[in-house]
C-alpha cells in the first residue's frame, strides 16, 4: 500500500504540473493576441457534412422477426404484442379494408410508424446538404429527414409527417473544422402524422403520435453491414405506453431489386 | 505530444486512471480539453458506455417466440436448412423433463433473445478501474453470458464448448460488439429449432437514453442458410427482478430407462396444425432464407387469404402470460388502462 501511495502521489504531482502547464499555455495565448471580441465557436457540422456514419445506399428488410404479422396481413383482431388500450382494440376490431379502399385510404398502413415494419427495400440518399431522403418501395413512399434548425411548416398532418434529424456522436470537441467522428447514430423525430395503422390489420395510431427512431449502423467483420433502428412510438390516444421495437435492414450492392408497388389496404 | 496525451500516459503509469483523469479535468476546466480528456479517460478505463443495471424485457416484438413459445412446426422467418428442419420436426418438448436433461442450460443467445429480463454487471480491475468483463444473466436455465474485455486470447477451436461459450467484446464508439464462439449446440426457438456447436454469435449493444438494443447475428454452417439476425430492446428498470432459479432435477414423468421423447422422421403429427391455423402454405411455415425477403411476401400475398378472425392469442397484451383463446374476457391489467373516453374496464378475468 505504501508503494501504491507513493506512486499515486507522484502521479498526482505530475498531473498537477501538467494541468498548470495547460493553464499557463492558455493564459499565454490570451496575453499574446491583440485584444478583440472572442469569436463565437462554430457549431459542429450537421447534415451531410457532420455524418459520422454513412446510411446512404440500398437496404432490404429481412423479415426474421414477427414474420406472421409483417410478411402477411394478419387476421382481424390479432393485436398481440402491441401495448394498445381498449379504444385501439375497438378500432382494430372494426377494421374494414374495403371501407378504406372506398375512402381512398389504402395507404393507412404505410405511414411512418407502420411503414418501417413492412417487408420492403429502402433507398437512402441526400436530397441536399441538410435533408436526407428515405424512399420505400412498399407503397412507394418517401420520408424526408431535416437536419439543422429546420422548422416544420405546419399545416395538415401528412402520411409521413414532419421529421427532424440530428446526429448523436457522444463527446467531441467544439468547432466546425474537425472531421466528423467515426461513430454515432442518427436520431429522427416524426410528428404531425395523419392517423394510420401500426399493423396492416387495422391496429390504429392517431394524429397525436410521435415516432422517435435511433438509426445505428452495424458493421460486420464478414458480410454486409446492417442498419438497426430502435423505434419508439408514443400515442396518448391508442397506446397505454410507448411501443418499443427494433428493425433490421441489410445493405444491398445495388438497386436491382427495387420494386415499387402501390399501397394495398389488404 | 499534447497535454491530454501526457495526462493519459501519466494516468497509465500510476494505474489510477479514473481518479487522475477526473483530477485533470477539474484543474484544466477547458470545454474542449474536458471533452478530449473524457474520451481519453474512457478509452483508458476500457469502457465507453456503462450497461450495468437491470433491464426489462418489454416483449413488444418476437412475442410469440419469446413469451408463450412458438407453435410446433412454425419456422417462419428462420433462414434454416433441411438439417435444422429435420431436428426440429423430431423434437418433443417433453424431452426436457427427463431428469438428465432438466438442468441443461439454454445457450447464451437465449439470455438476450429469450423471454425474460436482463441483468448486466461490470467486473472492474480493483486498482485501475478498467473493465475486465461484463457479466449478463437472465432468470431461468440460462448460461451466464461473460463478455471478456481484457483482450484475452480466444481458446483453441478444440477447447471444450459450453452453454455460455467464449465471448470477447470491443468498443466501436459507443457500441459494444461481442463475438461468441465455443457454444454447445442448443435451441434457438423452443419448438426445437437448433443451432450447432459451430455457431458463432456476433452481438451489438447500443444504448439510447434508457433503452438498450441488442442485435444478434447468428452464423451457423450446420443448420442455417444465412446469418440469422434478431434484435431486442430493453428498458432500464430498477424494479425489475432477475433472480436465479436453481434447478433441481427430479422425476416428473416415469419413463423406461433410455426412453427419449421424440418423433421419427415424417411421424410428427402436429406439423400441419400451424399452417392450417393461419391459412399458410406449408412451404411458408418451413422457413428458409428465401422466405425472409420482401419478394417472397409479395408473391405470397397475391394469393393469401387471412382467416376471417383471430383464433389464438386474441386478447392482445405484451406480458409473458396471456390467455390463449378468444372465448372469455380478456385480462384488464394488460394492456394498460383505457383512455378517459373509454368506458370502465371489465373486471379482471381469472387466469388459467
Amino acid at each position: 500500500m505504501q508503494t501504491l501511495g507513493r506512486i499515486f502521489r507522484a502521479g498526482a504531482g505530475v498531473v498537477l504540473g501538467v494541468a498548470a502547464l495547460m493553464f499557463a499555455s492558455v493564459a499565454a495565448q490570451g496575453r499574446g493576441a491583440a485584444p478583440q471580441a472572442p469569436a463565437a465557436p462554430a457549431p459542429p457540422p450537421t447534415g451531410k457534412a457532420g455524418a459520422p456514419i454513412d446510411l446512404t445506399g440500398n437496404w432490404v428488410s429481412v423479415i426474421t422477426e414477427d414474420w406472421r404479422w409483417r410478411m402477411i396481413t394478419p387476421p382481424k383482431g390479432d393485436y398481440a404484442s402491441l401495448p394498445i388500450n381498449m379504444d385501439a382494440k375497438k378500432a382494430a376490431d372494426a377494421w374494414d379494408p374495403a371501407k378504406d379502399e372506398a375512402a381512398g385510404d389504402a395507404c393507412k398502413a404505410y405511414g411512418a410508424p407502420g411503414l418501417m415494419r413492412l417487408p420492403m427495400r429502402l433507398r437512402i440518399s441526400w436530397q441536399d446538404d441538410t435533408t436526407m431522403k428515405m424512399e420505400a418501395d412498399a407503397g412507394t413512399q418517401t420520408r424526408l429527414f431535416h437536419f439543422g434548425d429546420w422548422k416544420a411548416p405546419g399545416g395538415a398532418p401528412t402520411i409521413q409527417g414532419d421529421t427532424t434529424a440530428s446526429w448523436e456522436t457522444g463527446a467531441r470537441g467544439r468547432g466546425g473544422n474537425q472531421p466528423p467522428p467515426m461513430f454515432g447514430n442518427l436520431k429522427t423525430v416524426t410528428k404531425n402524422l395523419r392517423p394510420g395503422y401500426l399493423r396492416k390489420n387495422g391496429v390504429p395510431y392517431s394524429d397525436k403520435t410521435t415516432l422517435t427512431e435511433y438509426w445505428d449502423l452495424m458493421r460486420q467483420p464478414e458480410g454486409e453491414p446492417w442498419i438497426v433502428i430502435t423505434t419508439v412510438v408514443e400515442d396518448p390516444t391508442y397506446l397505454g405506453r410507448s411501443w418499443i421495437t427494433s428493425l433490421n435492414f441489410k445493405k444491398e450492392a445495388n438497386g436491382s431489386k427495387w420494386d415499387p408497388s402501390p399501397c394495398s389496404a389488404r | 505530444m499534447g497535454p491530454v496525451a501526457v495526462l493519459g500516459k501519466v494516468a497509465m503509469h500510476t494505474r489510477r486512471t479514473a481518479a487522475l483523469a477526473a483530477l485533470a479535468l477539474t484543474l484544466a476546466g477547458s470545454g474542449a480539453a474536458s471533452a478530449q480528456a473524457l474520451q481519453a479517460a474512457a478509452a483508458l478505463q476500457g469502457t465507453a458506455v456503462d450497461f450495468s443495471g437491470t433491464w426489462a424485457n418489454r416483449l413488444h416484438e418476437d412475442w410469440i417466440e419469446r413469451a408463450p413459445g412458438p407453435h410446433i412446426g412454425d419456422y417462419t422467418g428462420l433462414p434454416i436448412n433441411d438439417e435444422a428442419r429435420a431436428v426440429a420436426d423430431a423434437y418433443q418438448v417433453s424431452m426436457q423433463n427427463m431428469p438428465e436433461r432438466q438442468c441443461i442450460l439454454y445457450t447464451t443467445q437465449y439470455i438476450v433473445m429469450g423471454p425474460q429480463n436482463l441483468r448486466i454487471q461490470q467486473e472492474l480491475d480493483p486498482i485501475s478501474g478498467a473493465v475486465i468483463a461484463f457479466h449478463m444473466s437472465g432468470t431461468v436455465d440460462r448460461a451466464t453470458h461473460d463478455i471478456w474485455m481484457d483482450g484475452r486470447p480466444r481458446p483453441s477451436p478444440n477447447a471444450p464448448h459450453s452453454a455460455g461459450g467464449f465471448a470477447t467484446g470491443k468498443w466501436e464508439g459507443r457500441m459494444l460488439t461481442v463475438t461468441t464462439t465455443h457454444l454447445k449446440s442448443g435451441l434457438v426457438w423452443r419448438n426445437g429449432v437448433p443451432h450447432s456447436d459451430q455457431a458463432t454469435m456476433v452481438e451489438h449493444y447500443v444504448r439510447h437514453e434508457n433503452m438498450l438494443t441488442v442485435t444478434m447475428i447468428l452464423t451457423d454452417p450446420i443448420y442455417w442458410e444465412e446469418p440469422f439476425i434478431r434484435s431486442a430492446t430493453f428498458e432500464l428498470d430498477g424494479n425489475t427482478r432477475v433472480l436465479p432459479e436453481p434447478c433441481e432435477p427430479q422425476v416428473e414423468i416415469p419413463r423406461s430407462p433410455g426412453e427419449v421423447p421424440h418423433y421419427l422422421p415424417g411421424a410428427n403429427p402436429y406439423l400441419a396444425e400451424f399452417p392450417k391455423l393461419f391459412n399458410l402454405p406449408a412451404e411458408a411455415a418451413r422457413g428458409g432464407a428465401k422466405t425472409t425477403y420482401p419478394e417472397y411476401g409479395k408473391a405470397l400475398r397475391s394469393t393469401y387469404r387471412a382467416p376471417d378472425k383471430c383464433t389464438v392469442y386474441c386478447c392482445g397484451g405484451t406480458t409473458l402470460t396471456v390467455m390463449n383463446n378468444n372465448q372469455g374476457a380478456c385480462r384488464s391489467d394488460d394492456p394498460p388502462p383505457a383512455s378517459p373516453a373509454s368506458p370502465p374496464a371489465a373486471p379482471p378475468a381469472r387466469r388459467e
